[in-house]
């Protein structure tokens, strides 16, 4: 059947590429990550997403679903000024997420290297 | 003839009340305020139909003068003992003796001032889903303005769903009353812009999907998927608000000029007194701890005490009259094994 449209590769979220390292990595060590509901309430109080382009909520969604190209880039827009704590619902340590994702990204480099 | 002495005579202390009555037991109900209904009586009108409250209040006034049940209103209890299969009641300088006891002490709404980032107290026109109820009851949704609002904000999810205030459940029936505020303040004040903003909505039973399709469709009631995590107050004194749109990705900030907050439902302060008169269990929650969640609700940990109505579990009030009748039925199987 052919609907005349079809969807572009690059557009797509391709699951079976998925690379969860770092995920597996830094819920290992942060298991708070796992009950996060996407609420945006760290997204809404954020220092650095309030100026920047930056998004704390969708760290975890990129790490869920295995974009991790732009990891570095975004996690260095982080000022970790912690207000995300304050007012996650869940009570997910993100500033944490985030110092284990900088760790995450070291260690598997060192690996590869 | 067995004695019943139910502990509050909201909707589902009387409904249970009078179930036991037609079926000829004894019974009597202790009410801490002047008069039956609950938090009945502060409600307007009702999701999902907008029946009004004054006519379910006037359903349980009729019914519970069909029978002889003792209302022993504007009273508490002090203390309750057990001897084998008797209770003894005491309250104020009366004694009650009783084959089964019910407790049916309800909720209170989530104290909104736990959640200082939402201003309830701290901000003029922030104010819970209760407060609205007292407007749309005077007609009147003046702001300190002394003009009707021109943009109000609804927001889920006040104290359920929330570690940071240790109530980790979902109060069910908040969303749908939010829904149903929604569309009766823009019967009110059509000019009106209305949002909601949701985490999800639970949508959970039979009307309630229409109704939030009937707010979209027909009261142009927007909804916005974000946690609101910050409330503060503009220069000149409107009220401006923090969120993320989740759904666009982005942060978003908006004046208003009302808040209304949905408070969910909390059991600990009634629940923590009752569950130490009678010693029974209460859960994590607050609620009273069930006997079991599938066959055995409102049957407690003690014998000759039992539950109905939402000091068990959140429900609205269809479920509360059907919680408080079947109750009332494991309650004279109880009775049969004296």
């Amino acid at each position: 059947m052919d609907f005349g449209f079809s969807t572009l590769e690059a557009r797509s979220i391709d699951f079976d590429k998925f690379d969860g390292r770092i995920l597996r990595y830094v819920l290992q060590y942060e298991p708070s990550l796992l009950v996060c509901l996407s609420c945006g309430g760290c997204t809404a109080t954020c220092s650095a997403g309030n100026l920047t382009d930056f998004n704390i909520r969708r760290l975890q969604l990129m790490l869920r679903r295995g974009e991790v190209e732009n990891l570095q880039t975004e996690i260095n827009k982080c000022m970790l000024c912690g207000k995300c704590l304050l007012v996650c619902p869940r009570g997910v340590n993100l500033r944490n997420v985030v110092m284990l994702i900088k760790k995450a990204l070291v260690h598997f480099k060192n690996q590869e290297n | 003839m067995n004695n019943i002495v139910i502990i509050g005579g909201g909707i589902a202390g009387v409904e249970t009340a009078c179930t036991l009555a037609e079926s000829g037991n004894r019974v009597t109900i202790i009410e801490r305020t002047g008069d039956i209904g609950g938090k009945l009586n502060r409600w307007y009108c009702l999701f999902p139909d907008f029946k009004k409250a004054d006519e379910i209040k006037k359903y349980l006034k009729e019914r519970i003068a069909k029978f002889d049940i003792e209302l022993k209103l504007n009273s508490e209890v002090d203390k309750a003992e057990r001897n084998g299969d008797q209770w003894y009641i005491y309250t104020g300088n009366v004694r009650y003796t009783a084959d089964a006891v019910v407790i049916a002490t309800g909720y209170e709404l989530f104290d909104a001032t736990r959640k200082e980032e939402l201003g309830y107290k701290i901000y003029d026109n922030v104010i819970t889903q209760g407060d609205l109820e007292d407007k749309f009851r005077a007609g009147d949704f003046k702001t300190t303005f002394g003009e009707n609002p021109k943009r109000v904000a609804i927001v889920h999810c006040v104290g359920s769903r929330d570690e940071k205030c240790h109530n980790l459940y979902c109060s069910k029936v908040c969303c749908v009353t939010g829904v149903k505020q929604a569309i009766e303040l823009s019967k009110f004040l059509p000019e009106t812009q209305i949002f909601c903003y949701y985490m999800d909505l639970r949508m959970y039973d039979k009307h309630f999907e229409e109704l939030y399709r009937t707010a979209q469709e027909h009261h142009n009631i927007q909804f916005i998927r974000g946690r609101v995590s910050e409330v503060s107050q503009t220069p000149d004194h409107r009220l401006a608000i923090k969120t993320e749109d989740t759904l666009s990705g982005r942060p978003m900030k908006m004046k208003l000029d009302m808040l209304v907050l949905l408070a969910g439902m909390d059991t600990k302060k009634h629940n923590k007194k009752v569950s130490e008169l009678f010693d029974v269990e209460r859960e994590e929650s607050g609620f009273l701890k069930s006997k079991d969640f599938h066959i055995g609700a409102g049957i407690l940990s003690q014998k000759g005490v039992f539950a109905a109505g939402c000091c068990i579990s959140p429900m609205s009030i269809k479920e509360t009259i059907e919680n408080a009748r079947s109750s009332a039925v494991q309650i004279n199987q109880y009775l049969k094994t004296l």
